[in-house]
C-alpha cells in the first residue's frame, strides 16, 4: 500500500477513477455499511470522482446512529442514579435522548466519564470503589470483542462495581432486514472492513446467494473505497468479495469471535430507523448476567419519544438522502443536532452538512 | 522556604503570609523594576495606538512535553497581542490558587513564565493572587492580561483582507493539543510530540518587517484550530478561501496519531502558530522571513483568499476533489489550554 495522500496514491485513485467512469456507465446504487466509510467518502470528497449514474447511499453502520431512542433514555436514567458513573465512548454523550443527553445531565452533576478505551472503565472502577461504574457498549462486533476483554479484566480483578449495559448490535442481521424492507434500491454493498476483521467475509455470503446482492468489504483510504467500487461494478454476477485483504480474510478472527461467544449471547435488539430485529444485538450471557446494568439496577426511562419531524430513520435505511429530511442544515446542524445522524461524525447527516456547503455555493471539481 | 511547603489559605490574605508569597516568587521570578514597585497599578509608556487582550489558562495537566501551564499563560497573551502586530508592553498575571498547591510546583511555573516573558520579550509587571479552599479549582488558573503598542498604520485584521491575499501559517499543526492529551495519559501508546507553545512577537514583527503593508491578517491557530481561523476569515471577510491539503505542515507522528484516534489536525490546537494573509506581491518575503526564525522553520503558502463560494472554506484534497472544512463542534479537548 502506498502512503495515502502521496503522490503515488494520488495518481493510483486518478486512476481507479478512470476506470470507474469506464465501467461504470449504468445507473448503479451502492450502499457503504460502515460509518467509517461514510466519513472517508466525505473526507476525501469521494463523491466528485464517480461516474454521472453511480450513486453512494450510507447505511446503518454508525453506532451511535442506530442506537434506539428507547435506549438512549435507560443510559440517561442510569446516569440519574446516586453513586452511578457513565463510562462510554465520546459521541454518545452529545445524542438528544427523548427529553435530555449525557451532556444535559452532566451539565446537571451526573459523573459521565469519556473513554478511549474500554479497559480504561476497568481502571475507573478499580479508583473509585465506593462508586458503581456502568460502562455502555455500543458498535458492532469491531468493540463487542474490546468492551468483553474489559469485563473479563474487571471479573479477573474481582470489582464488584463494574456492570456493562450492552447495546451492542450485530451486522448481518441489519442488512437482512434492510433488504427484506425492499424500500430502497441497492445494487450492491461496500461492506465494514473493521467489523469484517472480526467476522471474516463468509457471514455476507447471504446478500450475494439469498438477496441477489453483491458486496465488497473495503479498508478506508481512498484507494481502498474506489477499489471496491470498482470490483462491485465489475461484478458480473452478484458475489462477495474482499477489497481489503491486507487486513481481512473469509474466516475472520477466531478469537475475538471466541470471546464474544463467551461473554455475549445474541438477543433481539431495536435499531434506530430499522425496528425491532431479531437476534440483531448481543447481551451478557448467563456466566456474565450478574455483571449486566439492566439486572443490577432498576430505572423507569419513560415512553421513548422520537424528535418531532426526524427523518434519521429513512436515512439509515438508505431511502432517503441527508438534505431530504427538512430539518438537515435548518433546525439540525452539527451544533445543535436534532437527530443522532448529525450528532456523531461517523453520521450521514453530520458528513454530508459538510460536503453539501460547497455544493450549495456553486462548488465542485476544481 | 521548608520542603513539602505548600499554598495555605493564609497566603491569599493579603497580611504577612501574602508578602512573603509575593517577595519569594513573584518578585523574585519576574524581577523587573515596575513590579518592584509593588504599586496597584503598573505605569506603562506607549506612544501611539495600543493593544488590549486578556486569556484565561485553564490547562490540565499544569505541565506537559514542551511546555507549562505557565509558559502558555505568557505565550497565549503575547500571541493575542502579535495577531494586532502589537509589540507586547507589559503583562498583568492573575493567580487563582487550590488551598494546599506545592509552593515547588508554584516555583518551577513562575519559573518558566520569567523565562517566557524573556524571550518574547516582555516584562510581567503587575499581577493578582487569590488562594480557594481545597476542591474549589483545580490547582492553579493563570489569567494573564497585556497590553501592546501597534507598531504599524496599517490596518491587520478581517477587515483588511482581500480576494487574492495569499495564506502562509508559520508551523505543523497539532502538536499542542496532541502534547497535552498525551500528558495526561489517555493514550495507550507512546507518543513523540512536544507543545509548539511560544511566544512569537518575533515571528511577527520579522513578517511585518518583510512584508510591511502587504501583511493583511494574523491570527494564531488556537483553540478550534486551523479550521475554525480559515471558518471564521471566511465568514468575517465574505469571501471564500481555497486550501490545500498537501500544503499543510503535520508532522509524522501527528499524522499517525490522528489517524490512529480519528482526529483531523486542522481542527486541533496550536500555541505557537500564525496564520497570515498577505498581499501576492508580499507572500515571498514574508515567508522567507517566517522561515528564517526557528518558530517559522516549516511555515507554508497553505492557500488562497478567493471571491468563489463566499463565506466557505475549501479544502482540495490530494485527489484532486474539494470537501468543506467547518469549525469544529462540541467539547473535542476540554482544557487544552
Amino acid at each position: 500500500m502506498t502512503p495515502p495522500g502521496s503522490s503515488s496514491d494520488a495518481a493510483r485513485v486518478a486512476g481507479l477513477a478512470a476506470a470507474l467512469a469506464r465501467v461504470g456507465q449504468l445507473e448503479r446504487t451502492y450502499m457503504e455499511v460502515c460509518g467509517t466509510h461514510t466519513m472517508a467518502v466525505s473526507r476525501y470528497g469521494l463523491r466528485d470522482l464517480l461516474p454521472p449514474g453511480m450513486r453512494l447511499v450510507s447505511g446503518p453502520g454508525c453506532p451511535v446512529c442506530v442506537t434506539a431512542v428507547g435506549d438512549l433514555d435507560v443510559v440517561v436514567a442510569l446516569s440519574r442514579l446516586p453513586g452511578v458513573t457513565i463510562a462510554t465512548f465520546g459521541d454518545l454523550v452529545r445524542v438528544p435522548s427523548s427529553r435530555s443527553s449525557l451532556a444535559v445531565e452532566r451539565a446537571a452533576g451526573a459523573d459521565v466519564r469519556v473513554v478511549y478505551s474500554p479497559v480504561d472503565a476497568v481502571d475507573l472502577a478499580a479508583a473509585e470503589p465506593d462508586r458503581q461504574l456502568v460502562l455502555v457498549g455500543i458498535g458492532f462486533e469491531t468493540t463487542a470483542p474490546t468492551v468483553a476483554g474489559a469485563l473479563l479484566v474487571a471479573r479477573e480483578r474481582g470489582l464488584p462495581n463494574f456492570s456493562v449495559l450492552s447495546l451492542h448490535k450485530t451486522m448481518p442481521g441489519a442488512l437482512r432486514a434492510l433488504l427484506d424492507s425492499g424500500e430502497s434500491r441497492i445494487d450492491g454493498f461496500i461492506l465494514p472492513g473493521h467489523v469484517s476483521v472480526v467476522t471474516g467475509s463468509d457471514c455476507f455470503r447471504f446478500l450475494a446467494s439469498e438477496y441477489g446482492v453483491g458486496g465488497v468489504v473495503a479498508g478506508f483510504t481512498a484507494d481502498d473505497v474506489l477499489t471496491a467500487l470498482l470490483m462491485l461494478a465489475r461484478q458480473e454476477r452478484p458475489a462477495i468479495e474482499i477489497g481489503y485483504r491486507r487486513a481481512v480474510t473469509a474466516a475472520g478472527n477466531r478469537v475475538a469471535q471466541d470471546v464474544i461467544a463467551r461473554v455475549f449471547e445474541p438477543c433481539d435488539a431495536v435499531w434506530r430507523g430499522l425496528g425491532a430485529i431479531p437476534d440483531s444485538g448481543l447481551r451478557l450471557s448467563a456466566e456474565f448476567r450478574a455483571y449486566a446494568a439492566e439486572e443490577r439496577f432498576t430505572v423507569d426511562p419513560g415512553a421513548p419519544e422520537e424528535p418531532a419531524g426526524c427523518r434519521c430513520g429513512e436515512v439509515l435505511r438508505g431511502v432517503i438522502d441527508p438534505p431530504d429530511c427538512p430539518l438537515f442544515g435548518r433546525r439540525c446542524t452539527p451544533e445543535m443536532p436534532v437527530g443522532a445522524c448529525m450528532v456523531s461524525s461517523e453520521g450521514s447527516c453530520a458528513a454530508h452538512f459538510r460536503y453539501r456547503a460547497l455544493d450549495l455555493s456553486g462548488g465542485g471539481r476544481v | 522556604m521548608s520542603d513539602g511547603a505548600r499554598i495555605l489559605l493564609g497566603h491569599g490574605s493579603g497580611g504577612r503570609l501574602y508578602r512573603d508569597l509575593v517577595r519569594d516568587v513573584f518578585l523574585a521570578h519576574f524581577d523587573n523594576p515596575v513590579l518592584a514597585r509593588l504599586d496597584d497599578a503598573a505605569a506603562l509608556v506607549a506612544a501611539g495606538r495600543i493593544a488590549l487582550t486578556t486569556d484565561a489558562h485553564v490547562v490540565q495537566p499544569l505541565v506537559f512535553a514542551g511546555g507549562d501551564i505557565g509558559r502558555l499563560a505568557v505565550a497565549g497573551t503575547v500571541n493575542d497581542l502579535a495577531t494586532a502586530a502589537a509589540r507586547p508592553l507589559g503583562l498583568a498575571a492573575a493567580f487563582v490558587i487550590e488551598e494546599g498547591f506545592e509552593m515547588a510546583r508554584l516555583h518551577e511555573i513562575c519559573a518558566s513564565m520569567a523565562a517566557t516573558a524573556a524571550e518574547a520579550p516582555v516584562a510581567i509587571v503587575t499581577g493578582d493572587t487569590k488562594v480557594v479552599q481545597r476542591g474549589a479549582a483545580d490547582g492553579l488558573f493563570i489569567t494573564t492580561t497585556g497590553v501592546g503598542e501597534i507598531v504599524v498604520d496599517h490596518e491587520v485584521a478581517a477587515a483588511a483582507a482581500v480576494a487574492g491575499d495569499v495564506l502562509l501559517l508559520s508551523g505543523t499543526l497539532g502538536d499542542h493539543a496532541l502534547a497535552v492529551l498525551a500528558a495526561r495519559g489517555d493514550f495507550h501508546f507512546t507518543l513523540d510530540v512536544q507543545s509548539d507553545c511560544a511566544p512569537l512577537w518575533g515571528l511577527v514583527e520579522a513578517a511585518l518587517a518583510a512584508g510591511g503593508t502587504t501583511v493583511h491578517f494574523l491570527r494564531d491557530p488556537t483553540r478550534g484550530g486551523l479550521a475554525t481561523v480559515l471558518a471564521e476569515l471566511a465568514e468575517e471577510t465574505g469571501l471564500g478561501i481555497d486550501v490545500d491539503e498537501d500544503a499543510l505542515p503535520v508532522s509524522a507522528a501527528v499524522r499517525s496519531a490522528c489517524s490512529l484516534l480519528g482526529y483531523d489536525p486542522l481542527a486541533l490546537a496550536n500555541e505557537g502558530k500564525m496564520v497570515l494573509a498577505v498581499a501576492p506581491e508580499g507572500a515571498e518575503a514574508v515567508l522567507g522571513a517566517l522561515r528564517g526564525r526557528t518558530e517559522g522553520a516549516r511555515a507554508a503558502r497553505i492557500g488562497t483568499l478567493v471571491a468563489q463560494h463566499p463565506g466557505r472554506v475549501a479544502l482540495r484534497t490530494p485527489y484532486g476533489t474539494r470537501r468543506v472544512v467547518d469549525m469544529p463542534v462540541g467539547e473535542l479537548l476540554p482544557r487544552i489550554c
